[in-house]
Order: structure tokens, then sequence, then C-alpha cells
């Protein structure tokens, strides 16, 4: 029997996360979307990274694709090539996203194919108890930086927008209604989104904590801020290390042609579906 | 003449050389002689020294030798670097170089003034075809098939283009009378050598299409690169889609996730490529996504000699990626097992939902074999292991990973109403949760094992060449098979040497390999890398341990002669 609401979303399995977890907040957000997305479960291709993040893929009831670490996003396009009709997302780590497979965000935003990224993004490798990431605030204690993290943290935001997404926004996990506002955003655009979520991590992040970003997050009006301008988009990234206050919202969102519909060969039926049979293709080259 | 004949043009690279020897060879080839044409080339794009060499025989040929008949060289380095290598009675065909008379007794020096030649048919570019048309008349044949070719070649470029190269050819045709050479070959020996002229990336490429494969995803890298660029360019034409990646690594895994929702897909690189993809073959393995990986070998560790040959990846495509599970390498020894066997690749993959490594290496990959008689109807595509909607919303509990009798559980595809499930890198259980049971971790893992059993029924067997009984077995792997048939004509007596070539090596066809073995006089394993990676393979699969090992891996390949005095040590 159809369940008329977001728990149809649910699987057999309870979550595992930490209790105070901002995993939960992102995860509700999720299934509240895709529910307000009028989008089945079986419509639905989520492909997971390996993190405390990427452990969703069994508490969530959709297809998912549990693929390795940092690599959530090729299978993600190949899977949106193959049949179109899938809303395919991939839910990623920092971790993952901004190191281990940076390059995939990166060249897929450049691509323009249609799936939506959301990084969880809790500035730690947490599942890996807490060392520091791409993500990580200078001088930041962990396990692998006693001494405090040397390395600049890079800013993800400004990293999609110069990489050519077409969407960029950022959420908070602890405010539910604004991020499925934002992930239904994100999955209804036509090409490569990017949602980078705020999410504490009770275990391993001591500084960015939920109070911690009640205090600095505010949200971008959008009375006031239209997202349709790459300068003023940047200039928003960067708010945080200016003024110290950290926008959510959508920064830009650009009608670009994705990279499938520019391919006449997957117009018509998505490829899973185009018939094998009869190609004689032997011909002298 | 029942002698072969073996032409090489050589010159600088950016010189057309490649380019030049084919179309001599394609018009061979149409006249009905067996043409075999092999390449040599540096990593450089313009300088450095090229060659391509054509082997010309009434019967077959498969294979290249040392020794040379005709040489044309478009440079004094040519002439340097290949001297040695001429029969007594070769021809040498130059532009005005200064060379010594006394180092070249009982070989014809015929000084061809090309770039004259070529400036009187109107354009200097064409100092190839000159050549070319000089050594159509020396082997003994007119130009009215060679003539064809240029128009099929050069078409495209406008009458005027065609005219001119037809002008050169004859010109160089009619200027080397004077050196009174006699004919190589005779007409009336060639009959038809069949339809198709290609390379085992041509003929891969060309399989690929014939089975079904609707996305090829890759990234560049000799010499895998070609099957990337034919697809390419046919893509729009059989309706598939050619997809390059910012890396290996995500090459494999956008295939995977096409795979995944059931399109027949595919990856291609060469061993540095595979080496960033390996993580991924656990992945394929683990989520039982059926993929094809094709690799094409080159001259390694590392960068290795990027355009030089070796296979020394075996025991590497075995071994990759941590952790144990099924997988198939399919090695094909020209390009016609190529052609057929690329199509069993697609069909065994989605049969048993796992990785099928094909293994090629640049002598395959960009040598022009002639494929003989050629069966385009020959391997069916057959589509497996899907569950269709009614039947699965007639079940009250899919399991993605069902705990079969043979293995195989059948695969609901994302977008399909009631199988919703994890595909899970995770160990997990017959759903695809993730697990860390002790029970359900035994049972998956002998699950995966458990397609063993078919997988080694449905694979074709290791093919013995020659007479059953032999003085000498010959055991070899993938692209030496050329090498060895041909050198197993020239021996005299037909009963001294057989030979067992293993094309289906993974899982290892172990009972008819020791069989054979067990029962052979002698044997004699060679192998174009260092280690005799198959004989060690051969050892630990059936005990059998091959103690004549003649191995190569100076880049190039087994050059026929050498194994012609390799076998003559044993009988
Ligand atoms: C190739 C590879 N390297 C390292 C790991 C170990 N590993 C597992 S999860 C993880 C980090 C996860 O961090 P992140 O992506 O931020 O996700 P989180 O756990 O914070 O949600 C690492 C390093 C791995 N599984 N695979
Ligand atoms: S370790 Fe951190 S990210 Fe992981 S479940 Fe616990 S709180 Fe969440
Ligand atoms: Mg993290």
């Amino acid at each position: 029997m159809a369940v008329a609401s977001a728990a149809k979303f649910n699987t057999s399995i309870s979550p595992t996360w930490c209790p105070g977890c901002g995993n939960y907040g992102i995860w509700a957000a999720l299934k509240q979307a895709l529910f307000e997305l009028n989008l089945e479960p079986h419509q639905v291709l989520i492909s997971y990274d390996i993190g405390c993040c990427g452990n969703g893929a069994n508490f969530t009831r959709t297809y998912a694709f549990h693929s390795l670490h940092g690599r959530a996003i090729p299978p993600a396009v190949g899977a949106k090539l193959g049949n179109k009709n899938l809303a395919v997302i991939a839910v990623i780590g920092d971790g993952g996203a901004y190191g281990e497979g940076i390059q995939h965000l990166i060249h897929s935003a450049r691509y323009n194919v249609d799936i939506t990224v959301l990084v969880h993004n809790n500035q730690r490798f947490s599942l890996t108890t807490g060392q520091a990431t791409a993500t990580t605030p200078q001088k930041t204690v962990t396990l692998t930086t006693p001494f405090g993290e040397i390395k600049k943290p890079i800013n993800p935001l400004l990293l999609s927008l110069d990489s050519g997404a077409s969407f960029v926004a950022r959420g908070f996990a602890n405010d539910g209604k604004h991020l499925t506002e934002l992930i239904k955003a994100a999955v209804n655009h036509k090409g490569f989104s990017h949602v980078d979520i705020l999410q504490p991590c009770v275990s391993f992040n001591k500084e960015n904590t939920n109070e911690w970003y009640q205090n600095v997050i505010y949200k971008l009006d959008s009375h006031k801020y239209k997202a349709d301008d790459l300068i003023r988009a940047r200039e928003k990234a960067e708010e945080f290390d200016k003024n110290g206050k950290m926008p959510i919202g959508i920064f830009y969102q650009a009608e670009r042609q994705t990279y499938e519909s520019q391919i006449p060969q997957l117009a018509g039926e998505p490829l899973y579906k185009k018939s094998l049979q009869g190609v004689n293709c032997l011909v002298k080259l | 003449m029942d002698k072969e004949v073996a032409i090489k043009i050589g010159g600088e690279a950016g010189f057309g050389i490649k380019v030049s020897g084919l179309i001599l060879g394609k018009t061979l080839f149409s006249a009905g002689f067996k043409v075999f044409g092999y390449s040599e080339y540096p990593s450089l794009i313009r300088g450095g020294h090229n060659t391509y060499q054509l082997n010309i025989a009434k019967n077959d040929v498969l294979s290249v030798t040392k020794k040379i008949d005709i040489l044309v060289a478009l440079n004094l380095e040519t002439v340097e670097l290949h001297k040695e290598e001429l029969n007594s009675g070769a021809v040498i065909i130059f532009d005005g170089l200064k060379l010594d008379k006394s180092d070249f007794s009982g070989v014809n020096l015929v000084d061809l003034p090309l770039t004259d030649l070529a400036e009187s048919a109107g354009g200097a570019l064409t100092r190839n075809i000159v050549a070319l048309g000089a050594v159509m008349n020396i082997l003994g044949m007119d130009l009215q098939l060679f003539n064809q070719e240029l128009e099929h070649e050069f078409g495209d470029k406008g009458a005027k283009v065609v005219t001119m190269d037809k002008k050169a050819a004859q010109l160089g045709y009619d200027y080397i009378k004077k050196f009174k050479i006699g004919a190589y070959l005779k007409k009336e020996d060639g009959s038809k050598a069949g339809d198709y002229i290609m390379t085992a990336n041509e003929a891969t490429a060309q399989g690929m299409i014939q089975a079904g494969c609707k996305l090829y995803v890759a990234y560049p890298m000799t010499p895998a690169t070609s099957i990337m660029h034919i697809l390419s360019a046919k893509q729009r034409a059989y309706d598939l889609v050619v997809h390059q990646t910012e890396d290996e690594i995500s090459a494999i895994g956008t295939a995977i996730g096409a795979a995944a929702v059931g399109v027949r897909a595919a990856t291609g690189t060469s061993g540095g490529g595979f080496a960033l993809m390996v993580e991924s073959l656990g992945l394929a393995a683990m989520t039982e996504i059926p993929l094809v990986i094709i690799e094409s070998q080159r001259t390694a560790p590392a960068t290795g000699l990027p355009t030089w040959t070796e296979q020394g990846d075996l025991q590497f495509m075995i071994r990759a990626a941590h952790g144990e599970f099924p997988r198939f390498i399919i090695a094909p020894g020209d390009a016609a097992e190529a052609f057929y066997m690329i199509q069993e690749a697609f069909n065994l993959a989605e049969k048993f939902q796992l990785p099928v490594i094909f293994l090629l290496d640049k002598l395959l990959s960009e040598s022009d074999f002639m494929l003989g008689d050629i069966d385009p109807d020959k391997i069916k595509i057959k589509r497996e292991g899907f569950i269709n909607d009614d039947e699965l919303e007639g079940m009250r509990d899919y399991k993605r990973y069902e705990l079969t009798k043979n293995g195989i559980s059948k695969r609901a595809l994302p977008g399909q109403l009631a199988g919703v499930h994890v595909i899970n890198s995770d160990e997990h259980d017959e759903y695809g949760y993730s697990t860390e049971a002790s029970d359900m971790r035994t049972k998956m893992m002998d699950k995966r094992f458990k397609k063993l059993e078919q997988m080694m029924a449905d694979m074709p067997e290791p093919q013995l060449y020659g007479q059953r009984n032999a003085d000498l077995t010959i055991v070899a792997w993938g692209s030496v098979k050329g090498a060895v048939i041909d050198a197993m004509r020239e021996v005299e007596d037909k009963r001294s040497v057989n030979f067992l070539h293993l094309t289906y090596i993974w899982p290892f066809p172990a009972k008819r390999v020791k069989k054979v073995l067990e029962n052979a006089k002698n044997v004699l394993l060679v192998e174009n890398n260092k280690t005799g990676q198959l004989g060690d393979l051969i050892r630990q699969e059936t005990g059998f341990e091959i103690k004549n090992r003649f191995l190569k891996y100076d880049g190039r390949p087994f050059f026929r002669e050498e194994i012609i005095k390799e076998i003559k040590k044993y009988i």
C-alpha cells in the first residue's frame, strides 16, 4: 500500500548515526524533498559515498548504489546517461567530495550532467574518527593534526562555481524546512546541482557545533539576492572569510543545456532500452 | 611464388608512413594476397623514426619477419637502422642518398628521384605515392587496384588530389623499370583473401557495436585509444554513446553506473589506466554489475615504452584489486578472434554479472590483420539475468543478491517498481543491505564463487594447433599466436611441432592444459614478457613446470625467425 508521507522512503533499518548528528536532519530533509517532488522510491537512484553520510544507503528506501570512497559521482553520471528517467542524486561527505574524488565534482559540474550532488560537510573524515579534511579550518586539532591543521581549507562553493556548476547552494542540516526547499530546487534544476550542507558532527567536530552554526548563518533573502550573477555568487561564497557570516540558500542558478541533451543518441528512449539487435556493423575500415 | 615478400617503409614520424603502407597492403589484399601489417613508431608526433612493414604471401601470414626484401627509405636513418635486415637480393628505394655501394653487396640500390617526380606530379606530398608506385612495379603488379585504393583513401579530398596521386604512382612505376628488377609476386597467385583487413582494435570496436555496447567510457591511452576514436566516429550512426571522462577512475565508475541501470557498457585503457581502475574492478565484482574492460598492454612498468608491445600484465589482471572474486580474462590472438571474443565478453559479463577483462596488446591493437572467412552473425546477443515487472510484482520479497544454487541472482534495474534495493559495495545480505555478520559474509563470498563452475563450463577450451602428437608442444597466449603459427608452417616436418594457444585464460582451463602438457614429449613456453607469467600460472594451476622458456621483453614482438630458430633447438 502506498504510504502518503515521506516515511515511504524509510527502510526497515534504523539509522546508526550518533544521537545529535547532523545527518539526521539531512536525511529527513532529503526524504521530505523527494516526497514533495512526488517521486516514488523506484524513480530515484542515490549514489552514496563511503563515510558516515554514505551509511544512509541502508536507511533510505530508493534504489541505492553504495559506491567507493570518493567515487559516488561517476556511477551517478553513468546511471543518468543510462536511464535519463531516473532522478539521480549523489550523497557524499566533504572527505569524498572535496578530497578523494574532487576531480569528479569539478568535471561533472563542467559537463553539466543532470545530477544533484549533496555534500554532507562536517569538516571531518568522521567515519574514520575525525581526521582533518580539505574543509577543516587551519589550526584545528584532530588525530592527524595534533599541532593544529597547517593547510588552508578550500571553499567548496567557489570551487563548483568556477567549475561551471549551473546550480550552487548551501544548506544547514538542522534547518530542515529550508534544506528541503533547497534539495527540491536542486533536484528540479535541469543540469548539475551542488548543495554543500553544513553538518554538525557531535563526535569529532567540537568547534562547528549546532550552536556555532546558529550564530553565524543567515538565509539569503530571495527578494534582495538574485542568484543569477556569478560574480555576486562568488562574493557571497567568500563572505564567511570576510565578515564571519555564513549565508545559506541558492547562491547561483543558471539555465545551461545539459550534457545529455546535446547528445543526439540520448534522445528518445533511455539508453538502456535501446534495441541491441540487428546491428551488423562489420565494414571495411 | 610460395615465398613471402616483406616490404618496409621507413622515415620520420609525420611522413604518413602508416597510411602509405596500409594503402599498399589493402591493394595487395584486394589482389588476393595475404598480408600482415606491422608498425613501429616512437611516442612522438613529429620526428623520430617510423616504420611500417608489410608481409605479403600467397598463403596465410599472421606475423612479422625480421628480414625484409624491399626497403623504402625516405631518409638516411632508415637505411642505417635497417640495413642488417636485408635479405640477399633485396632492394632499397631511396632518393639521392649517398650510399657506399661496397656496403651493400648483393643488394639492388634504386636511387629514385622521389621529390622531383612528386613535384612533377603536382606536389611534393605525393613522395610516398611515387615510391609505392615503384614498389608496385617490382612486385610485378599493374596499377589498376592501386589506383582504386587511392580513390578509396583520398576520394573525399577531391578529384584533383586523386588525379595527382595517380600520376605520382605512374611516374614511380615507370621510372623504376630501367633498373630491371624481377617481379616479386605472380599476379595469378592472388586468390580471394577475404573481405576485411583491420587491427584488433578496429575488430574489437566493431564487435562492441555488434554486441550492443551502448556506452563506452574511457580516457585516452595508447595503444587502446583507437577503439575510442573509432567508436566516437561511429557513435551517431550506430546509436551508442562515447563519453570521455576526467580520468580512468571516473571512466570505470561511470561505466559501472550505466551497467547498473541495464546498459551494456564498457571501458578501455592500457596498463597504466587500468592500474587506476583497479579499486573499481572490485566494486563491479562486489556489486555484481556486468562490465567489460579492455586493456591493451604496452611495454611497462610506469610509462614504459608507450608505443611498444609486451605481455606483461597477465598476472596483474588475474590478481588486480583487493580481495577475492571471480572474473573472466579473455586474450584474443588476432583481429578475427578479437571480433568474436569481445562479443562473447558482453554475453558472459551479463550472464555472470561480473567483470570481464579483455586483454590486448600493442601488437594486436595496431597491426593490420586480414580477416579470413568471418561470420558477422556468429555470436548472438544473449541478454540474461534480468527480471521483468510482472515477475517482480508477483514476488512478495525481491532479493537482489539471493543465494542461489549457481550463484547467479536476478537483477532488477533501477526504475523497476517492485525491485528497490541497495547495490552495495559493502558486504551485504540478500537484499543488498550492509552486513558484517560472519555467516552472511561467508555465504555471500560462496555465492559469488559458485559462479565459477558454470563459468568454466561456458568457456571455450584452449585450441591445439597442429598434429596431436608432436615432438615439441609450444604454449603461448594472446598475440604470440601469429608468430608461432607462421613459424610452424615453415618447419618442414609437420609432425614435429604443435601449439597450445590460450585465449580464455581465467578462470584457468587447468584440466585441458594439464592433459595436453602431460602428454607432450617436450614443451616450450613462448611469452612476450620477462618472467614467463603464463608459465608460472600453469605451474600454479596444474603443477606442471615448463622448463623451456623463450621470453622476450625488449618492446618488440617475436619475429618469426626467432621462433623458428628456437623451435630448431628442440627438434
Ligand atoms: C580509497 C579509500 N581510502 C580511504 C578510505 C577510508 N575512509 C572511509 S570513509 C573516509 C572518510 C569519510 O569522510 P567523509 O567523506 O567526509 O564522510 P563522513 O564520514 O565525514 O560523513 C575514509 C578516509 C576508504 N574507504 N577508501
Ligand atoms: S561520527 Fe559524526 S558524522 Fe558520524 S555519525 Fe557520529 S556525529 Fe554523525
Ligand atoms: Mg566528513
